[in-house]
């Protein structure tokens, strides 16, 4: 039944698909994994603050953000940021800030309410004890929270934080609504141009399957190893 | 060193876990707080360096009050150790790591100074060997005297301890109280919340007695042991003392 098929336009296009695509692809995650754990955690913390005003409008934007669908909130961030833009630095026109910024915005902001309750649940885990432990030694809430809070709920949480940055990595491909070049973008250029659909489809499906399989079976195994060490 | 007068504390707005305890402990001295469980010693104590707060009355640490607003805080706890009931080691720092965080954090010290000040404490506390390895593989009691050795690093004016051998398995306890023996010999002010009755016995100046919230007995040692003046410190003291 492979007959009509063609994957010899994989071979073909692998150069474009891997150094092109997948790097976009891999960047963009990266970047809004790391830049969504460090606001996520700021989240975290401002929940957990005795302050009940900042813990509210926290608390109101997760719920925000977690209540709407990713791919209306790329399309709604690529238009409405260079506005913001113009708002912002009082510009005569919205600034342009380019697909790939607004890309990575949105999905730091939007990964951020994900990574922000996964935090919670880690710093809420350390015992209190830890930060009484802490204070008493003369530390300030800053100092206490990131030499001793932080980086223990961090561990406690590594597994869970880097199963969310594979649902971040397969979530990218939405990107292609802003018709961007990361690999599920390449991939259907080419599919495209050569008429390949199935064969460039199922291609980038093995793809993505694969990443995403190794990289949880990664986890699980650092999971195990984290669970033997405390 | 430390005075308290008429302090009072809810927690909510109907359990009163403190009643006008008034008590003070001078330079050099050591007192035990002791008396039945939820009777308040572990509050008070915690209230000595604002881990909790109190609404009435006041607490003064050598000449600073502790419950004004604009007191720094962290300043002030920087000065007095505290031990806790669950030893409270860092996990994720080395032993020697645990000694040398607050010290470099928060008093400003080099690097080596650090280093130097927590081998010597480690060594004191008779844990030199273990400097690198992680608070988990320690034992409840060498954890304990880890966590004597990081309150000492801080040069404190005063120590705290909170049930410090409540959660020791009775083999480790002695250990303990041999560090805490010495410290006390060498004229530490120290305040004592403990059940361990031979160590207040041997190294106690005052020892006192607290139920349901309130300071029943404040007295000298000799007098607390000798002769109690409230039905329920008698009653306390031949409970544990029964046996």
């Amino acid at each position: 039944m492979f007959a009509s098929f063609d994957f010899d336009v994989i071979r073909r296009s692998l150069g474009y698909l891997f150094l092109d695509g997948m790097a976009f692809t891999l960047t963009l995650t990266a970047l809004s994994a790391l830049g969504g754990i460090i606001f996520g955690t700021l989240i975290a913390l401002m929940r957990l603050s005795g302050f009940k005003v900042l813990g509210r409008i926290a608390g109101l934007y997760v719920d925000f953000m977690r209540s709407l669908p990713l791919v209306l909130v790329i399309f709604w961030f690529y238009f409405l940021v260079p506005y913001l833009g113009q708002w912002l630095t009082g510009a005569s026109r919205p600034i342009s800030v380019g697909a790939f910024t607004s890309a990575l915005v949105t999905f730091i902001m939007f990964e951020a309410a994900y990574f922000s309750e996964i935090m919670r649940a880690g710093i809420q885990s350390i015992s209190k004890g830890q930060p009484a432990a802490a204070n008493a030694l003369g530390m300030t809430y800053a100092q206490t929270m990131r030499y001793v809070v932080l980086p223990q709920a961090f561990r406690n949480m590594l597994p869970v934080l880097l199963t969310q940055t594979i649902v971040l990595f397969q979530d990218t491909s939405l990107v292609y609504v802003l018709s961007m070049p990361d690999f599920l973008g390449a991939a259907s250029k080419v599919a495209q141009r050569d008429g390949r659909l199935v064969e460039m489809y199922l291609f980038a499906a093995v793809v993505y399957f694969t990443i995403s399989c190794v990289a949880s079976f990664g986890v699980r195994r650092l999971q195990a190893r984290i669970s033997i060490v405390r | 060193m430390i005075e308290i007068n008429h302090v009072s504390k809810w927690y909510g707005s109907t359990f009163q876990a403190l009643k006008d305890c008034t008590t003070k402990v001078a330079k050099g001295e050591v007192v035990v707080v002791c008396g039945p469980s939820g009777s308040g010693k572990s509050t008070l104590i915690k209230c000595v360096n604002a881990l909790e707060p109190i609404q009435e009355g006041d607490i003064i640490l050598d000449g600073i009050k502790v419950n004004d607003p604009k007191t720094d805080l962290p300043k002030l706890r920087a000065r007095v150790g505290m031990v806790f009931q669950h030893f409270e080691l860092f996990p994720h720092l080395k032993i020697i790591e645990n000694l040398c965080l607050a010290q470099e954090k928060v008093l400003g010290r080099s690097h080596d100074e650090a280093m130097a000040k927590a081998a010597k404490l480690l060594d004191r506390v008779g844990l030199k060997v273990h400097a690198n390895k992680y608070p988990a593989e320690l034992s409840g009691g060498q954890q304990q005297r880890v966590a004597i050795a990081r309150a000492l690093a801080m040069d404190p004016i005063a120590m705290l301890f909170d049930e410090p051998t409540s959660a020791l398995d009775p083999e480790m306890i002695s250990e303990v109280l041999d560090v805490m023996v010495d410290l006390a010999r060498e004229g530490m002010t120290m305040m004592v919340v403990t059940h361990e009755m031979g160590f207040a016995r041997k190294v106690a100046h005052r020892v006192i007695f607290m139920d349901q919230g309130e300071i029943v007995e404040d007295a000298l040692k000799d007098d607390f042991f000798g002769k109690p003046r409230s039905d329920r410190a008698q009653k306390f003291l031949s409970k544990i003392l029964s046996h």
